[in-house]
């Protein structure tokens, strides 16, 4: 038997990212589909209706989902999922196509950025580890759905709206207490001393390119930006910020300390996070 | 027979020939001749610029439809510059005109917009709101700052300020006005000139 099927995609909404949404509900729409049952008795083809015969879901074999990653300062910096503002900015794109088996369907470059190995190869552990969650997360649905179809309960696009499950503006925001923001900028400024400039001595390797600081092994990438500040305080910093807490005036070093514990802090505008080495007893350059 | 096009509120105004209009919510934008909008630039082909405006084509803007421009003096547009106009030709046949001048010749505040400041997108129903006269949130934001604010039909609202906190602060309350009540409005703004 050959049927030809046909996928038509709406986007009522996004926040970027439409590759990856789509793909999901392109997969989750072809595994959730029932087509009429068909019996061939020689020449004859019978196509039994929904009433006569329950319809029959297609032979899926495997669910290949995208993950897009957005790049940024030639690589630096790497987002997984970008947001509307984030692709507006981005230096390139790349795309990774994979199923729950850890085989890699499709992979799509674009942008002006030139990617190594390593990169690609971080990405598609990524991939792997974002697809399977989705994967099951897809399962899940699937079950439920068919749970509530044969228990008579509420299903279907109409009923998620009401519920608040699809919105149609609303965007979940991370809530930064800006209460006290100033005041505790304006005494890290006042203490710190300015960020040196960006392009510091970098050694250029061969023509067209150029490296910046050395010896140290990028903390970006799959990190995400908690991790960073965990990594970060590691290396000694969390001793550094008492020190500067002692200095503080006493009614700030509460609130000072309360935002430590925060996450996520918002880092400076500039580009470039200072390497800094840490000595004892000294304060680090590093502006926040 | 009777199709329904669109959801929303009826809405009347009874002044002048009267009219009725159906005040609907969304965020996707169908150019409609006159209306002032927000262009990014995308392209230059020969003497025509295209801007993306958020519709389903790309609009074409003459280099000659700025004012004080001549085949001698060119506009200095680049790709990517941000530019106000208005639509002189749009309808479902044929690709979008824009222009930079009005009927007499004259920029009244149109053409490109300035370096630095940030662009993002709301629905268009806000920005009716914000564009009815003595709207309470413009009058209420500038207090706070002073700021500079284009704000084009398609959805799209520039803001700039003196320094960039203060310019997404402006962008972080005109994007939440979009489902903030006015007290919540009153209050966020009173937390934020506390300070």
């Amino acid at each position: 038997q050959v049927w030809q099927i046909r996928l038509d995609m709406h986007l009522l909404n996004h926040d970027g990212n439409i590759t990856d949404a789509a793909s999901i509900a392109g997969i989750v729409a072809l595994c959730h589909f029932r087509r009429p049952d068909v019996s061939v008795q020689g020449e004859e083809v019978t196509v039994y209706t929904p009433e006569e015969r329950d319809p029959v879901p297609l032979s899926i074999h495997h669910m290949p989902i995208c993950v897009s990653f957005a790049f940024f300062h030639q690589g630096t910096y790497l987002l997984v999922d970008p947001t509307e503002r984030e692709e507006r900015v981005m230096d390139g794109l790349l795309v990774i196509a994979m199923n729950k088996h850890h085989e890699i369907c499709t992979i799509q470059s674009s942008g002006v950025v030139m990617l190594l190995q390593d990169q690609i190869l971080r990405c598609s552990k990524i991939t792997a580890v974002k697809v399977a969650e989705i994967t099951e997360l897809i399962q899940k649905a699937l079950e439920n759905d068919q749970k509530a179809r044969k228990e008579g309960g509420k299903f279907g696009f109409a009923e998620s709206i009401p519920n608040q499950r699809i919105t149609a503006f609303k965007m979940e925001s991370a809530a930064v207490d800006t209460n006290d923001v100033e005041e505790q900028a304006g005494e890290i400024i006042a203490k710190a001393d300015p960020p040196s400039e960006v392009s510091a001595s970098p050694v250029v390797h061969t023509p067209g390119t150029a490296q910046i600081g050395e010896g140290l092994e990028s903390s970006w990438g799959d990190l995400e930006e908690s991790e960073k500040e965990e990594a970060a305080e590691e290396e000694g910093e969390s001793e550094a910020a008492a020190f500067e807490c002692e200095k503080v005036e006493t009614e700030d070093t509460s609130t000072l300390k309360e935002t430590k514990s925060d996450e996520p802090i918002v880092v400076s505008d500039s580009e470039e996070e200072e390497v800094v080495i840490l000595e004892p007893q000294e304060l680090p350059r590093k502006t926040r | 027979g009777l199709l329904v096009t669109k959801c929303g509120l009826l809405r009347h105004r009874p002044g002048g020939g009267g009219a009725y209009w159906v005040d609907s919510q969304q965020k996707r934008y169908v150019p409609v001749k006159g209306d002032h909008v927000i262009g990014i630039v995308t392209a230059k082909a020969g003497d025509v610029f295209r801007l993306d405006v958020g519709g389903s084509e790309p609009a074409s803007l003459s280099y000659l439809a700025f004012e004080g421009a001549t085949k001698r003096n060119r506009p200095n547009v680049q790709v990517g510059d941000l530019i106000y106009g208005q639509f002189v030709v749009a309808n479902k046949d044929m690709e979008p005109e824009m222009v930079c001048i009005d009927s007499s010749g004259r920029s009244s505040g149109m053409g490109i917009i300035g370096q630095d400041g940030f662009l993002f997108k709301v629905s268009l129903g806000l920005i009716r709101k914000l564009l009815a006269p003595k709207c309470e949130i413009i009058q209420e934001l500038s207090q706070l700052y002073p700021f500079e604010l284009v704000l084009g039909m398609n959805g799209r609202i520039w803001v700039k300020a003196k320094t960039v906190q203060q310019t997404l602060i402006i962008v972080n309350i005109l994007e939440a006005c979009e489902y903030m009540t006015a007290e919540q409005r009153k209050q966020a703004l009173a937390k934020l000139s506390g300070n």
